[in-house]
């Protein structure tokens, strides 16, 4: 012993399995082809409920200072300034009052003008917990930038796998990362959460975690084409993704119980935020088993360059 | 992979505690902190401000006024080297972002163009190779010039315009209050102003969206602002208007001089005040001594007249001179509550801003929403951290309570890390944080499955814990440097909150990594040894 008593850990998973998870690929593949479809003609068609961060507008939280908050007052009084699309929602607790208001026509100084109205009519029975408004220019910034970074990221997390691996490998993985940003773009496009600045962070992290997992797959699979140098694709897919299920749920589970946790306690500001990268840690562990390594098949991965470039990357 | 040299060992050590020492200051309060001896590490990770509280202003400068002010200064300078040349000139004015010149005398173009080069001036570094002139001075035909501002030039402006805006705000901020204000410039026309504790923002915005340029004007001693519109506005004069109509359609508009008596420049002081007589708010002043001289010969000269007070270009009030004010002060009334008057007196202390401010983004956070957040992120971390611990060791035993020790040495150095380097914790900051401790474990998850799957595969203790180590190194490897990337570009493009949660990804990954290939591997070396030397036959593997 060293430190603290020795005492055996308990193997959660049944070991030297074969469940042959290339059987479900054309299931699998058939899948994931029909939600991206969906996901990107929801987006097309239903779009995303945009964030104050890229519709532009202003989102103000209000806190009753005694009581409940009164909606109905609020709506009334906000409703007579005559502002717009105006939504007023209670926001975590009964005297937590989210208030937001479109943007407004008129440059920027309307937005603050906008602002002014509501906080002379709501008065003094509220605390103003948070304000945000964001004009029209940076809301245009802001939306461009966003974009770039997932594409941007998504681009050079392909050019690292490829230099790393093989092109086979970096089109998976390219492929499991879109699938996974798309779907979860698209849930939030069916649900029409609010999407703002904070979900492309959620995504960028998707990918992050989601190009780990497959990466770690990919690891596995270059390591076994090198053993086995006979066994046929296939099977040797299947064997590697056997091989990294243990770590896949064991690291997913924890994973999974940390965002939960922030999830529920981690206060509403963050909860939109925490529920993308549960909802994309998800997909994206079901990505690296089932999109990930299968597509690896259809693309054919050649065993003489794999073995000639690790042993370039090892000398 | 599990021999330590005593360097190593020493090193590792020595990380933990250096990492242990800029973590504490975070833990106690910032009274005890300044009883420490000085060569303590004192800092505290900066909270952003949607953790403090407080207000998030960004400002655009207007291009076009700025612009506009340039090219009417460029068209008084052109106007003045021609006249102190003596050189006659049938027009100049403004047209497409330059001034245009026409000459008399084409056969004194030569001279005047000469001339008119010396407006131009250098700017930027010639060892840079940035060199090159605020201007560009042409001339099309024999008698007609145009001064064209240059790209280069007009960002220099902007630069300048920027800066002094800069201070300007920075001297009004300070009149709100003494929290430690933060203004810098962002991109090439917009400021950013944050302004800890601050949640009522209505003040501040007053403050800054107020260029406040004050001038005093002689009024047209007979032409009435309908008489001139009908006919013409004479020489030299312009038509303003009022402050009260221009606020609440009021009537009131006067025909002024264009060029001013006295600017708000030649200000002193501004302080806010009351009437004796009325009791209403005003604005009491004092000239420096050249603006007092200038509007003490004005006075003089003008008395039964009445001049105007020009604020922005509209008239906040037409007074009659009564008499000749020599001393060089005087008070402002028209229509003002106490805190106008209190905010214009400020606003004029620190003198005018460039360009109009418009806020083109401004996130507010009140203190109470802020310690909530604070809290809930406290709360949700050790939640995380215990599950994460708990499921380790019930997974991995023994190696499992290493990994876990691993995982705190990873929290200490990252918050010594965001302390040492000052990077500011935002809420986003604290989800990154536990997020990285979820990816923390998973190194360690990599290695114990490999050395489980080593010993499966029939090798001897020692032989699996060094495989599994070493195989799964080039994995761990692989995998967090694509994640790396992933928040880099995210530090990279993101602004504010995306930032904190960038910068606390980043170095989790580092700190996680470091935490699961050298502090756990050293425990698990330590136990190796430990087991080596005790007396049973058969090592077994506590995993």
């Amino acid at each position: 012993m060293f430190l603290v008593p020795d005492f055996k850990g308990f193997d959660f998973f049944p070991h030297g399995t074969r469940l042959n998870f290339m059987k479900f690929k054309n299931l699998c593949f058939g899948l994931s082809i029909l939600a991206m479809v969906v996901s990107l003609a929801l987006i097309f068609t239903k779009g995303f409920n945009f964030g104050v961060d890229f519709k532009g507008g202003a989102m103000i939280e209000l806190k009753a200072k005694q009581g409940d908050a009164d909606l109905a007052g609020l709506r009334s009084k906000i409703g007579a300034l005559g502002l717009g699309d105006v939504q007023i929602q209670s926001f975590g607790t009964p005297s937590d009052v989210l208030i937001r208001v479109e943007e407004q026509p008129g440059g920027e100084e309307a937005q603050q003008e906008a602002l002014k109205k509501i906080q002379d009519v709501v008065g003094d029975g509220y605390e103003q917990r948070r304000v945000e408004i964001v004009g029209p220019a940076v809301s245009s910034e802001l939306r461009r930038t966003g974009t770039i970074a997932v594409i941007a990221s998504l681009i050079a997390i392909m050019l690292y796998v490829w230099f790393r691996f093989e092109w086979q490998f970096a089109v998976g993985t390219l492929v499991a990362l879109a699938h996974d940003v798309l779907v979860t773009a698209g849930i939030f496009s069916l649900f029409q959460m609010e999407f703002d600045l904070s979900i492309v962070a959620a995504l960028l992290t998707i990918l992050g975690y989601s190009v780990n997992d497959t990466v770690v797959v990919s690891d596995r699979i270059r390591e076994n084409l090198r053993k086995y140098k006979r066994m046929d694709l296939t099977e040797l897919l299947n064997l590697s993704i056997n091989e990294t299920l243990s770590r896949t749920i064991l690291t997913g589970v924890t994973t999974v119980a940390v965002l939960v946790a922030l999830f529920f306690l981690g206060g509403a500001v963050i909860q939109n935020f925490v529920f993308a990268m549960l909802f994309g840690v998800l997909i994206g562990t079901y990505s690296s088993i089932f999109i990930g390594a299968p597509i690896l098949e259809y693309l054919g991965v050649k065993r003489d360059t794999v073995v000639g470039s690790e042993a370039k990357a090892s000398s | 992979m599990l021999h330590f040299e005593r360097w190593k060992i020493i090193a590792i050590i020595l990380t933990c505690l250096t990492g242990l020492l800029f973590a504490i200051p975070n833990f106690v309060s910032k009274e005890t902190l300044q009883s420490w001896p000085d060569f303590l590490p004192k800092r505290q990770m900066p909270l952003g401000l949607d953790l403090r509280g407080g207000a998030h202003l960004l400002l655009a400068m207007d291009q076009n006024e700025i612009r506009k002010d340039w090219l009417q200064g460029l068209q008084d300078d052109a106007r003045r080297t021609l006249r102190e040349a003596k050189i006659g000139f049938s027009g100049i004015g403004i047209q497409d972002n330059s001034v245009r010149v026409t000459l008399v005398k084409p056969e004194e173009g030569d001279r005047a163009f000469s001339e008119l080069k010396k407006i131009s001036q250098s700017i930027g570094n010639a060892l840079l190779g940035t060199a090159g002139m605020d201007v560009d001075v042409t001339r099309s035909g024999d008698n007609q010039f145009v001064i064209k501002p240059t790209e280069q030039g007009f960002n220099e402006r902007l630069s300048h315009a920027a800066s002094a805006s800069i201070e300007t705000i920075n001297r009004r901020v300070n009149a709100l209050g003494t929290a430690e204000s933060t203004i810098v410039r962002q991109g090439l026309d917009r400021i950013l102003v944050q302004y800890p504790g601050l949640s009522d923002t209505r003040q501040l915005k007053e403050l800054i969206g107020q260029t406040a340029k004050l001038s005093f004007h002689a009024v047209h001693p007979t032409a009435s602002p309908e008489e001139a519109r009908a006919t013409r506005v004479p020489l030299g004069y312009k038509i303003y208007e009022s402050m009260e109509r221009a606020e609440a359609g009021g009537q009131g508009e006067y025909v002024l001089q264009e060029s001013a008596v006295v600017l708000g420049e030649d200000l002193e002081d501004a302080q806010p005040g009351f009437d004796q007589r009325t009791n209403e708010p005003i604005i009491s002043f004092r000239f420096n001594t050249s603006g007092a001289r200038k509007f003490g010969n004005f006075t003089k000269n003008n008395v039964g007249r009445p001049f105007a007070i020009v604020l922005d270009d509209k008239v906040i009030s037409a007074p009659v001179i009564r008499e000749a004010i020599l001393g060089g002060s005087g008070q402002i009334s028209g229509n003002f509550t106490v805190e106008s008057a209190n905010n214009l007196a400020i606003q004029l202390r620190s003198g005018a801003l460039p360009a109009k401010l418009t806020v083109v983004e401004e996130r507010t956070v009140g203190p109470s929403l802020g310690a909530d957040s604070i809290e809930s992120g406290k709360i949700a971390g050790i939640v995380g951290l215990a599950a994460t611990a708990i499921m380790t060791i019930v997974a991995y035993g023994t190696f499992g309570v290493y990994a876990v020790i691993g995982l705190m040495v990873h929290g200490l150095l990252i918050l010594a890390l965001m302390s040492a380097i000052g990077t500011t914790l935002t809420l986003p900051g604290i989800a990154g944080f536990v997020l990285t401790i979820a990816m923390a474990v998973d190194a360690n998850v990599l290695i114990y499955e490999r050395i489980r799957e080593e010993l499966r595969a029939g090798k001897t203790a020692i032989a699996a814990i060094d495989a599994g180590f070493q195989k799964a190194f080039i994995t761990i490897l692989d995998s967090q440097l694509t994640t790396l990337v992933a928040a880099l570009i995210m530090f990279w493009l993101g602004s504010g909150p995306i930032r904190g949660f960038a910068v606390t990804l980043s170095l989790g990954i580092m700190t996680s990594v470091f935490a699961a290939i050298t502090i756990t591997r050293l425990l698990v070396a330590m136990w190796l040894k430990n087991a080596k030397s005790s007396k049973t036959r058969t090592l077994q593997v506590p995993i």
